[in-house]
C-alpha cells in the first residue's frame, strides 16, 4: 500500500481523479446556480432538494469535502518536493519560452482558489450549516434565493468573486486536459479533449461571473 | 621469426566456422564463475562482447572515458547494417555479401574472416530484432531494405538515419540486464592508460579516473581492446572529439602488431568544412546516394561563378551539369564504393570545377529524386502526374520520410534548404580499416589480448563497404570473440585471481604517474590543439586522399619534428588530480603524434595502390587505382621497436581460394 | 558566475566551437578551460549539456547545443550558460554534470531479457505494424541528454523515461517484461529523487530529438494497467 501512494505516477493519478471529481462537482453546481437567472422557483427547488436530501448531505458532502481537501493537500505536497529536488536554482529560466503561464503556476491559481474558497464557505456554506445543524431552524423551501442575492449586493465582493472565477478558469485550463494527459489519455482525438476542456474552462467561470454580476446589477 | 600465425582453420571456407567452433575450447559455466575479463570501450563491438560475454558467466569489467557506454561513437552510424537476409529475394548469399566485401576492401583482406563476418550477418539482424531494435519496416510489416555503394543487391537494414544509435542501445540495454545482473561492473569516465603483461600474458590494465585524476588497476585473465578507430589522427574527422588511438598504441607498443595502419577510409559525403575554426565533420549518409545525384558544373567559369554566389546550382540545366560518376562508372553510377567517390570528387575540385566558397565541395542533388517519387505517388493516388506544384510536394514528402533527420542536420550546420537547393558536400576522414593485426580467434599478437571491432584490422581489407562497419562490430562482439576467448582462457580455469599488487603493476603504473606529471609541469607556451591540429595538416595534406613518396618522406620528418616540439612546448593547465580534459586531450594527441609516423611509413612502404591508399605513382591512363598483387597481396604487421621509425615489418601473405584476383572495376 | 568576453566569432561556428575558442584563450594564458561535456558533436551522443539563456541546448529547436550555431546569437549579446541542473544531476565541474541517474533507471529495466545466441528465431518471423514500429522508432531515439530533466520546473524525468518503456512496449518482443519493466523504471525514477511530473509539456518543446508527450501518456497507462492488475 505505502508503494502505492509513494509512487510519482499514482499520486499524478490521484490529482486527476480528484480533480475530475472537482470538474463534474462544479458543473452541477453551475446548472444549479444558473437557474437563478432564469427562474427563483426552481433555484429554490433545487437548492432545497441539495440541503435536505440524506445522500446528498451525509454521502455526496463529505466525499466532496475529502475531494477538496486531498487534491489541495496533494498538490502542495507535490509542489513542495517538486521545488526541492531543483536546490541550486538556474540564474536565468525562461520558463515561458517553452511553457504556458497556467501550466507553471497552479500553486498560485490553486492558492487564489483555496481563499476564495474559504471567502465561499464563510458567505455560504458555514450559514447553510448553522441554520440546519446548529440552530435547527425550521425547514424553509423558500429562503435560498434570497440568501444568495443579499449575497451580491457587495460590489467588493463580486469584484472579488469574478477575479477569483478568472484564477479558476486559468487553473482549469492548464488542469483539465492535464488530467487527460495524466491518465493516459493522450491520442489522435487529443484535439477534441483540448476543445472541449477550453470551452469548459472558459465557460464555467465565466457563467459564474456573469451569475454574480446578473445579480448585482438586479438587485 | 614471425609471431604471425593466422590459425586459419583447415577445410572449405564455408565450413571452416563451424568446425572450428566445433573444436575449440571452451570453459566449463562454473569456471567462467572464476575468470575475470576487461572490456575497454562500449560502442558496437565492446558493449556487444561484454553483455554476451556476461551471459556466459564471465566476470566482466568495462570500460569506457565517456559518461555513460550509450554515448560510444558508434552510436553517429546513420546508414545501415548489412546482413545477408536475402529478404528481397534479389540473389543475395552468405557468398555474396563475403565477395562483394573482399572485392570493395580491394582484395586486402583475409577470406575467412570475411566469410564469417557474412555468415553470422544473418544472425545479427536476429538478435537486435528480438533485442527490441525498431528497424525500419514497410506497410506489410516485414523489415525494409535500402541499397548501399559497391553492391547490386539491398541488404542493408536500417532505422531511418540513425542505425548505429539503435543497435547501440540495443548492445546497451542488453549490457544494462548484465549490469543489474551484477555481471558487468561498469566503468564510465576511465580512460585505459596502459596495458600490464605478467608473464608475457595481458593480465590487466591501468586507467586513470577522469573525475579525479586516480590512477587504478584493473587486473582480469584477458583484455579486449574495442576501443575504435583512429581517425582524429587527421584532427578533423568524421569521428567524436573523444576518440582516440591510445588504448590501441599502448598495446603495440606492449608488443600487440599493428596492421595496415595507412589505410583509412574517406567518406565521400560530409558537409564541407566553413573555416579554420572547425572542429569535426559532419557525416551526411551513404544512403543518400540511393537518391541523390553527384554533379559538378561541366564549365569552369559556371563553377567559378557558383562559387562567387553569382550563379545559382538550380539555374544550371541538365547540360550544363557533369554527373560525373555516372559518366565514369555507368554500371555503378552514384554507388560505387567509398574510395573511388572520394577520390572522383577530389579529382574534380583539384581540376578546378568546386562548388563552394573553399572550392572543395561539390553536388548531391535530390531534385529528379524528387520529381521520380512524386510522379509516383501522384500515380498511386490518382492523382495529376503533371501537376508540377503537387508532384514536388508528394516527392519531398517521401525524400522527408526516408532521410528526414539527415536533411534536418543539413539545414541546421549549412543553413540552406536541401529539400530546394543541393547540397554540398567533400570527402572526410571516416573509418581507419586498419588496426591492430589479430588471428582468426581475435586475438592480438599479445597472449590474452584481443582486439575488435574497428580497433582490429581484419575485415575490411583496404577499403570498407557501407554498412559493414556495425555489422562487424557486432559480429565480433556477439557471435566471435565470445566463443573464441574461451580457447584462450580454459587454460586459466586454475589461475584464480590476478593480484594488482606485482610489479608489473607497479611499474606501468610507475611509468604512467610519470608522463602525466612530465605533461602537467612541463608548462610550455602551446596548447594541445595547437599540436593536434598541425598534425592533422601534415596527414591531410601528405598522406590523405593521395600520396606520394616524396610528401611521405617529408610527413614522417614533419611528424617527428612536430613531436620532439610537443613534448617541449606543450601546455597542460591544471593539476592531474581533477577533471582535466586538456591532459585527457595531451595523452591522446602524444599518442597520435607516434601513430601518424607509423602511419606515413606504412604508406610509404606500400608501393602500390589499393582501395582507400592510392598512391599517385601507381595509377592507370584513366586515373584509376592499380594493384600490386604480385608484390604486395600480404597484410603489413608492425612490431614496436624502441620507436615509430624502427617498427619492423612483418608480413602475413594473403591467400585467395575462394575469390580470384581481379581488377577492381565498377564501370 | 564568471563573465568572459570573446571575440573573432564567425556566424558559421558552432556554439561549442566558440567555447573552443574561449577555452584555446584561456589555456594559452595558463588558465582552466571551462569543463563541458561534448563527443560526437553531431547531435547523437546526448553528451552536450548546456542551458544557454534560460533554456536546455539554447533557444533553437529541436537541435543539441553542439548544433547550435552562433547564427542564432547577434553581436555583443552576453550569454548565460549553465549546467543541466537537477539535484539528481550533481555538478561535476564547471557545465559538466553526472547523469549516472539515468543508467541506473535503464538498469532496472530498459532491456528485453533475452541471451545472445547464434538461433533467435528469424527477425521477420512477427512482422510489426508498420505505424507501431515507427513509434517504437520514434521513442526511441531518445539521446538520454537530459534536457528535459534540466527544462523541467520540477525537474521530472517522465520524458525520458516514457520514451524508454514505450520503445519497448510498443513492439512485441518487449510485452512479456511490460508490466515489470514500467514497474520497476518508475521506481527507480523516484528512488533517485526527480520531481512529478505536472504535464507542462516544456520537456517535449526542448528536447532536441522531439520526443512527444504522447509517450508520457503511454506509460501512465501501462502504468496503472501493471499496478492494478498484478
Amino acid at each position: 500500500m505505502t508503494s502505492v501512494i509513494q509512487s510519482s505516477i499514482i499520486k499524478k493519478f490521484a490529482m486527476a481523479l480528484s480533480g475530475f471529481f472537482l470538474i463534474v462537482f462544479l458543473f452541477q453546481h453551475f446548472i444549479i446556480n444558473i437557474t437563478s437567472v432564469f427562474s427563483e422557483e426552481i433555484f429554490n427547488q433545487f437548492s432545497h432538494f441539495m440541503g435536505t436530501n440524506f445522500i446528498v448531505q451525509f454521502i455526496a458532502q463529505p466525499i466532496l469535502i475529502f475531494g477538496v481537501i486531498f487534491h489541495f493537500v496533494m498538490g502542495f505536497v507535490l509542489d513542495f518536493k517538486n521545488r526541492a529536488s531543483r536546490n541550486i536554482k538556474y540564474v536565468k529560466y525562461k520558463g515561458s519560452s517553452n511553457a504556458s503561464w497556467m501550466s507553471r503556476n497552479m500553486i498560485i491559481s490553486g492558492l487564489v482558489i483555496l481563499s476564495f474558497l474559504g471567502l465561499h464557505f464563510y458567505d455560504f456554506w458555514i450559514p447553510e450549516m448553522k441554520y440546519k445543524y446548529v440552530e435547527f431552524l425550521p425547514d424553509d423551501s423558500n429562503r435560498y434565493y434570497s440568501e444568495l442575492t443579499h449575497k451580491f449586493e457587495d460590489l467588493n465582493k463580486v469584484i472579488i468573486y469574478v477575479v477569483s472565477f478568472f484564477f479558476l478558469s486559468l487553473h482549469l485550463l492548464h488542469g483539465f486536459s492535464s488530467s487527460f494527459q495524466s491518465m493516459g489519455i493522450n491520442n489522435k482525438y487529443n484535439f477534441i479533449i483540448k476543445i472541449v476542456t477550453t470551452i469548459y474552462s472558459i465557460g464555467i467561470p465565466f457563467g459564474f461571473s456573469f451569475i454574480a454580476i446578473f445579480h448585482y446589477l438586479n438587485h | 621469426m614471425s609471431k604471425l600465425n593466422s590459425k586459419i582453420p583447415k577445410g572449405p571456407i564455408s565450413e571452416k566456422w563451424t568446425n572450428h567452433k566445433n573444436n575449440i575450447r571452451l570453459v566449463s559455466p562454473a569456471n567462467k564463475r572464476q575468470i575475470d575479463v576487461i572490456v575497454v570501450g562500449t560502442g558496437l563491438a565492446g558493449g556487444s562482447a561484454s553483455a554476451t560475454l556476461a551471459e556466459l558467466g564471465y566476470n566482466v569489467k568495462s570500460f569506457c572515458f565517456q559518461d555513460s557506454p550509450r554515448r560510444a561513437h558508434s552510436i553517429a552510424a546513420q546508414g545501415g547494417i548489412n546482413a545477408a537476409k536475402n529478404y528481397q529475394g534479389d540473389g543475395d548469399s552468405v557468398y555474396r555479401l563475403f565477395y562483394d566485401t573482399v572485392k570493395g576492401g580491394d582484395y586486402r583482406s583475409r577470406e575467412a574472416n570475411v566469410y564469417r563476418l557474412a555468415e553470422v550477418s544473418a544472425n545479427i539482424i536476429d538478435q537486435c530484432v528480438a533485442q527490441g531494435v525498431p528497424f525500419a519496416r514497410d506497410y506489410g510489416g516485414l523489415l525494409d531494405n535500402r541499397s548501399f555503394g559497391g553492391v547490386l543487391v539491398s541488404r542493408t537494414f536500417y532505422a531511418k538515419g540513425q542505425t548505429g544509435q539503435q543497435l547501440l542501445l540495443g548492445a546497451y540495454s542488453a549490457m544494462n540486464r548484465q549490469i543489474a545482473r551484477g555481471k558487468i561492473q561498469m566503468y564510465n569516465r576511465h580512460e585505459m592508460m596502459d596495458l600490464v603483461l605478467v608473464d608475457g600474458k595481458a593480465r590487466g590494465i591501468i586507467t586513470r579516473n577522469l573525475i579525479d585524476g586516480k590512477i587504478e588497476r584493473h587486473s582480469a585473465h584477458a583484455v579486449v581492446i574495442a576501443s575504435g578507430g583512429y581517425g582524429n589522427l587527421f584532427y578533423l574527422s568524421t569521428n567524436a572529439m573523444g576518440s582516440n588511438v591510445s588504448a590501441s598504441w599502448k598495446i603495440h607498443k606492449k608488443g600487440a602488431y599493428f596492421a595496415n595502419p595507412c589505410f583509412t577510409q574517406i567518406h565521400p559525403t560530409c558537409i564541407p568544412v566553413s573555416g579554420d575554426h572547425q572542429s569535426k565533420l559532419t557525416l551526411m549518409s551513404e544512403s543518400l546516394r540511393n537518391d541523390g545525384r553527384i554533379w559538378v558544373p561541366k564549365s569552369k567559369s559556371d563553377a567559378a561563378a557558383i562559387r562567387e554566389g553569382k550563379l545559382k546550382p538550380t539555374d544550371l540545366s541538365e547540360d550544363e551539369r557533369d554527373y560525373y560518376l555516372e559518366r565514369r562508372y555507368p554500371a555503378f553510377g552514384n554507388l560505387v564504393p567509398r574510395d573511388v567517390a572520394s577520390r572522383a570528387a577530389k579529382e574534380r575540385c583539384d581540376a578546378g570545377f568546386g562548388v563552394n566558397k573553399t572550392g572543395e565541395a561539390v553536388f548531391l542533388d535530390f531534385a529528379s529524386a524528387i520529381i521520380r517519387y512524386g510522379k509516383e505517388k501522384a500515380h498511386v493516388k490518382g492523382l495529376n502526374e503533371n501537376d508540377e506544384k503537387l508532384v514536388q510536394e508528394l516527392g519531398k514528402e517521401i525524400i522527408k520520410s526516408k532521410y528526414g533527420n539527415l536533411f534536418q542536420m543539413y539545414e541546421k550546420i549549412v543553413d540552406q534548404n536541401p529539400y530546394d537547393t543541393p547540397m554540398m558536400i567533400y570527402p572526410a576522414v571516416h573509418y581507419t580499416m586498419g588496426g591492430i593485426w589479430v588471428d582468426y580467434n581475435l586475438m592480438t599478437t599479445i597472449p590474452g589480448c584481443f582486439a575488435i571491432g574497428e580497433a582490429n584490422f581484419s575485415d575490411h581489407g583496404a577499403n570498407r563497404l557501407g554498412a559493414s562497419a556495425l555489422m562487424q562490430g557486432l559480429a565480433d562482439g556477439y557471435f566471435v570473440l565470445p566463443y573464441t576467448i574461451g580457447d584462450y582462457l580454459a587454460d586459466d580455469i586454475r589461475t584464480g585471481p590476478i593480484s594488482i599488487h606485482s610489479k608489473e603493476f607497479d611499474e606501468a603504473e610507475k611509468l604512467v604517474k610519470d608522463k602525466i606529471d612530465y605533461l602537467i609541469n612541463n608548462k610550455g607556451s602551446k596548447t594541445v590543439d595547437y599540436f593536434h591540429k598541425k598534425l592533422g595538416k601534415i596527414i591531410w595534406n601528405k598522406c590523405g586522399m593521395s600520396r606520394n613518396e616524396k610528401g611521405l618522406k617529408e610527413a614522417i620528418n614533419e611528424i617527428k619534428s612536430l613531436r620532439e616540439d610537443f613534448y617541449k612546448k606543450v601546455l597542460v593547465p591544471g593539476n592531474a588530480n581533477s577533471f582535466n580534459e586538456s591532459l585527457a586531450k595531451a595523452i591522446r594527441v602524444s599518442d597520435f603524434l607516434e601513430l601518424g609516423e607509423l602511419f606515413a611509413k606504412d604508406a610509404l612502404e606500400r608501393s602500390e595502390s589499393c582501395g582507400g591508399h592510392f598512391r599517385e605513382e601507381y595509377q592507370s591512363k584513366e586515373g584509376e587505382a592499380m594493384r600490386d598483387d604480385k608484390n604486395f597481396t600480404f597484410v603489413s604487421a608492425w612490431e614496436y621497436n624502441g620507436q615509430p621509425s624502427n617498427a619492423i615489418l612483418h608480413k602475413e601473405d594473403l591467400k585467395y581460394e575462394n575469390i580470384e584476383l581481379k581488377t577492381r572495376s565498377y564501370k | 558566475m564568471v563573465s568572459y568576453d570573446i571575440d573573432n566569432i564567425s556566424p558559421d561556428m558552432s556554439f561549442l566551437e566558440m567555447m573552443d575558442v574561449l577555452n584555446e584563450e584561456l589555456t594559452s594564458q595558463g588558465l582552466d578551460p571551462v569543463a563541458f561535456d561534448h563527443d560526437c558533436r553531431e547531435g547523437i551522443c546526448g553528451s552536450c549539456s548546456m542551458f544557454i539563456n534560460g533554456e536546455a541546448h539554447g533557444p533553437d529547436r529541436l537541435v543539441t547545443t553542439c548544433q547550435l550555431h552562433m547564427r542564432k546569437f547577434q553581436d555583443g549579446d552576453t550569454i548565460f550558460i549553465e549546467p543541466f541542473r537537477s539535484n539528481t544531476f550533481p555538478v561535476i565541474k564547471d557545465l559538466v554534470v553526472d547523469r549516472s541517474s539515468f543508467d541506473r533507471i535503464q538498469h532496472a529495466g530498459g532491456f528485453i531479457s533475452i541471451n545472445t545466441s547464434g538461433n533467435t528465431q528469424d527477425a521477420n518471423s512477427i512482422p510489426i505494424d508498420k505505424n507501431k514500429a515507427d513509434k517504437a522508432f520514434d521513442a526511441a531515439t531518445c539521446i538520454g541528454c537530459g534536457a528535459c530533466v534540466a527544462t523541467c520546473k520540477n525537474s521530472s524525468a517522465m520524458l525520458f523515461v516514457s520514451a524508454k518503456v514505450s520503445q519497448f512496449s510498443l513492439l512485441p518482443q518487449g510485452q512479456v517484461e511490460a508490466n515489470e519493466r514500467v514497474l520497476n523504471m518508475v521506481k527507480q525514477m523516484d528512488d533517485e529523487g526527480f520531481g512529478n511530473c505536472t504535464n507542462t509539456g516544456a520537456c517535449e518543446v526542448e528536447c532536441p530529438k522531439g520526443i512527444s508527450l504522447e509517450n508520457i501518456a503511454r506509460m501512465n497507462r501501462d502504468y496503472l494497467k501493471a499496478k492494478f492488475s498484478s
